[in-house]
């Protein structure tokens, strides 16, 4: 631990973890390097991908541009909270069913970021997936069958 | 045996689960003890000699592994095909991402300032960046004339037809360089052992490119190289090559430190230094006859290859084959050519030459239309190939295609005709433009010519001790689909049912060499063998008594257990062979060029608002024939994504270049398109067959990258009525051509000419 380490505390995935780490240490290596939570993603390191995006306090954020500093004491969601569950969580099966992740590295931003939809809008429009989807960027669908799994996981109920 | 059929159906993508729910593993998901993290000292001028290398202060250099061109035990260059690109540069740097000193340490954040610390001074030389300064030679900065490689085609003779046109077409066509943009960034973790030699685990597309370039490089055997591919977020041709050097570098490392060390590059080293789709240059000159049939042509294409060979001469070699589209020429002469320059190699993406020239070919179909006044429908379907007649290379077009009727079905699906009277009326006023486009193309798939007999690919499949079945390639997953289409050819050869068949990690102790994973050849090429190996396994079982004619699942399985206890290992191979009546000349170019095409017609659908010059694409079919449909979803996911990266080539992606260096090196500044940015992608499918390809099925994975720049490109000239011939296209590009045009008030004045 160097001096200028220190520890943080906050809920991943619904368990209370400490760390030691610098204050502007990113919550994206934070999860990945200490926690061992490797789903999250590193695209570009410049919040402009979503490929690191998880669920803090119930919002969509970029994880690579979160200093753990202002993560002390957060809820956080990552991917692997969803993969925790006995059967794979609507979305998730939808994705399959319907083609959503193909080399796969967006996809857990991505199904975070879809997450995060369907919680505030349960019955999306086509125009809302597009729209909901828009920071996470995805360069192997050209996004057709993710919104299809999208709208798919919508009316299976995947917000409930 | 099993009555049910997998093929054609939408069968779960196999590593699909790991990849929704996180747990899939990407090379920076790997952590081995002990590893130092590796980085990258590159050169920073386009061209000059070292003179002095320093390490500046505040670092602990000790703490460091630091390697150099010394340091390689083998040989200096990153083995290909002309061997000329160095692994480090020695003494002359080529270009300003060139790698000159590699740094590994335990402290990941350590290294970017240690790179920054080391000082390298230089004398300059002259460098160059376009094609044109490429081409006046003024200064040579790569072999005796700056040429890596020229074809020439000729059929016919083009010199007798220009007295015979009534019409003379000429057009200048260029596009621009793109990158892959793959969402995971290029990586590599190497580990030494002096008895077991050395090991690489990476994102990749080929491990036996990076196995035989680590070979020369360290100096080691066969059996002393072993290669692994990790989980690879995506590739697109972008990991075809480059991964070898990266692989180079790590192992370099772990030789010199004793530790395993890995290399992952951020966005903006991954943007700058690695490859990009080859710029281009195409003009043609065509002769067409008083009713709109194409006499001959001339054509010139020209790539920019950057600062070494690497895979230019294969790139430019499908783009002069693909330079007269998917129409008849009677007479045609190409002349293709792949310069040199001071910036990083260009090499693979994605259709690999073929979506330059045929941009070039489709921009000037609308062109030769409009003077020849018929529409670009009607000039298309008067030249388009048919059965029997020969491609420009003399391929005898055998496969009963009917252009006219794929060209007709797309625009009944994209309401053609009725959109192009609805558009010219409502562009008589208002702030938005509309307009339709149209591109017709194909995409010959596998290796060129004799590439597939030189490669003589080996596929395994094996029946296991558990009685599963395996199969055994070096085909990698990059999202495409490999895992999944192979395993549902192996199923369906073996009337088992997909989920008793698994692929194996593609590790080169493990696996054959199937060849590397590009060229659309993975369904059509490796698939075939593993249908051929998949039935020799039968035999093999059947030859020995352990399996009936007719079985059930179990039987199967019980007879592969039974085989492996009482004889041992259970494989099956199959390898390559030449189709006879495939004959290609390669001094010539001429001949069987590909063992199948894929043909296709797309329609775009654009509105570009007078406001902002912003063009949106509203609607996209996309049309194609390419056999038979594996996989359903897996390919309407292919052409979907293909679309959106054409797309973000004609409209979107344009680098920055200043002094053979990549500005925007960063995805705030390069652009792709977003799922706000694209339309839905209707995608539609004819089902023709193919001898040649597992079950029927042809290449798919480069197509669709191929059609929707000229498309768009001519949906953008029809909203406005002025001639756009080089993309991309972004906002500032058409303000400048529509302030041109406004300036001039006058019609701008046409390429061709009435004799």
């Amino acid at each position: 631990m160097t001096p200028k380490e220190r520890e943080f505390s906050l809920v991943v995935n619904g368990e209370l973890k400490t760390v030691r780490a610098h204050p502007m240490e990113r919550l994206l290596d934070v999860l990945r390097e200490h926690l061992g939570l490797t789903g999250t993603k590193e695209g570009c390191g410049e919040g402009e991908c979503g490929a690191c995006a998880v669920l803090i306090d119930g919002a969509l954020v970029d994880s690579c541009l979160i200093p753990i500093l202002q993560a002390q004491g957060s809820n956080v969601v990552t991917i692997e909270k969803l993969a925790g569950e006995p059967r794979l969580y609507a979305l998730q099966e939808a994705f399959l069913e319907c083609g959503g992740a193909q080399c796969g590295i967006c996809t857990p931003g991505m199904i975070l970021a879809a997450q995060y939809l369907l919680n505030r809008k349960p019955r999306p429009t086509m125009e809302d997936i597009r729209e909901g989807l828009s920071g996470n960027l995805c360069r192997c669908t050209g996004y057709t069958q993710i919104i299809e799994a999208v709208a798919e996981a919508a009316r299976r109920g995947a917000s409930t | 045996m099993e009555k049910d059929h997998i093929i054609g159906l939408a069968a779960p993508r196999k590593e699909g689960r790991d990849k929704v729910t996180g747990k899939a593993r990407y090379i920076d998901d790997v952590t081995l003890p002990d590893m130092l993290y590796g980085a990258t000292v590159r050169s920073r001028i386009p061209r000059g000699r070292i003179k002095k290398i320093t390490f500046g202060p505040g670092i602990p250099w000790d703490e460091f592994a630091v390697v150099s061109a010394k340091d390689v035990p083998g040989k200096n260059y990153i083995a290909l095909i002309e061997n000329d690109q160095p692994c480090l540069v020695d003494e002359i740097v080529n270009h300003p991402a060139e790698p000159i000193l590699l740094l590994a340490h335990p402290e990941k954040h350590l290294l970017p300032k240690a790179v920054e610390a080391v000082h390298i001074e230089y004398e300059p030389l002259p460098a160059v960046f376009t094609i044109a300064d490429s081409e006046r030679r003024t200064d040579i900065i790569w072999g005796k004339d700056n040429t890596f490689k020229t074809y020439l085609i000729q059929k016919g003779d083009v010199d007798a037809i220009w007295e015979k046109a009534a019409f003379i077409v000429e057009g200048e066509y260029y596009t621009g360089a793109q990158e892959q943009l793959y969402i995971e960034t290029n990586g590599m973790i190497a580990q030494f052992d002096s008895n077991q030699g050395i090991t690489v685990w990476g994102s990749l597309q080929c491990p036996y490119y990076v196995h035989k370039a680590l070979m020369a490089l360290c100096g080691l055997s066969e059996d002393k190289v072993r290669v692994v591919q990790a989980e690879t977020g995506g590739a697109f041709g972008g990991k075809e090559e480059y991964p070898s050097m990266i692989a180079a570098h790590a192992a370099l490392l772990a030789m010199k430190s004793g530790r395993p060390v890995k290399i992952v590059y951020d966005r903006a080293e991954d943007m700058v230094a690695t490859t990009k789709r080859h710029p281009s240059r195409t003009r043609h000159r065509t002769a067409v006859s008083k009713d709109g049939k194409i006499l001959g042509g001339e054509i010139e294409f020209t790539i920019d290859g950057g600062a070494y060979v690497t895979l230019s001469p294969v790139v430019l070699s499908r783009g002069t084959i693909h330079a007269g589209g998917p129409y008849y020429w009677p007479n045609v002469r190409v002349r293709a050519k792949a310069v040199a320059t001071n910036a990083p190699p260009h090499g693979a993406f994605r259709g690999f030459g073929a979506p330059q020239c045929l941009f070039a070919i489709e921009r000037h179909m609308d062109r030769i239309a409009e003077v020849v006044k018929l529409s670009p429908t009607e000039i298309r379907r008067r030249n388009f190939l048919k059965p029997g007649e020969t491609t420009i290379t003399e391929q005898i077009v055998r496969e009963e295609i009917d252009l006219g009727k794929l060209l007709d079905r797309a625009l009944t699906l994209a309401d053609y005709d009725s959109k192009r009277q609805r558009f010219a009326k409502q562009n008589e006023s208002g702030n938005c433009r509309k307009g339709i486009g149209i591109a017709a193309f194909l995409h010959g798939a596998g290796f060129t010519g004799s590439g597939e007999r030189y490669l003589s690919s080996v596929v395994g499949v094996e029946g296991r001790a558990d009685g599963g079945v395996r199969v055994l390639v070096s085909s990698t997953e990059i999202g495409q689909g490999t895992n999944t289409i192979l395993c549902q050819i192996a199923a369906e050869a073996l009337g088992l049912p997909y989920g008793d068949v698994e692929i194996a990690r593609p590790d080169t102790t493990e696996v054959p060499n199937s060849g590397p994973t590009v060229a659309s050849r993975t369904a059509m090429v490796v698939g075939k063998l593993v249908q051929s190996g998949a039935l020799g396994l039968k035999q093999t079982l059947a030859g020995c008594g352990m399996l009936g004619g007719r079985y059930s699942p179990e039987e199967f399985r019980a007879a592969c257990r039974k085989y492996v206890s009482t004889r041992g290992q259970l494989r099956s191979f199959a390898k390559y062979e030449q189709p006879a009546d495939i004959f290609w000349d390669d001094q010539n170019y001429r001949g069987e060029a590909y063992a199948a095409f894929a043909w296709a017609v797309y329609v775009a659908e654009v509105a570009v608002d007078l406001a902002t010059y912003g063009v949106s694409v509203d609607d996209f079919v996309a049309l194609q024939e390419v056999g038979r449909v594996l996989n359903p979803v897996l390919a309407k996911g292919q052409i979907a994504g293909g679309v959106a990266q054409g797309i973000g080539f004609a409209l979107y992606e344009k680098v920055e270049w200043r002094d053979g260096r990549m500005q925007n090196g960063q995805m705030t500044n390069y652009i792709m398109p977003t799922s706000a940015d694209l339309p839905p992608v209707r995608i539609f499918f004819e089902e023709m067959g193919n001898t040649h390809g597992a079950y029927g099925a042809k290449g798919i994975g480069e197509l669709p990258m191929d059609g929707p720049a000229p498309a768009v490109a001519n949906a953008v000239v029809d909203a406005l009525g002025i001639p756009f011939d080089s993309i991309p296209l972004l906002p500032e590009d058409i303000f400048e051509a529509v302030s041109a045009a406004a300036a001039q008030k006058s019609t701008v004045p046409s390429a061709g000419r009435e004799r």
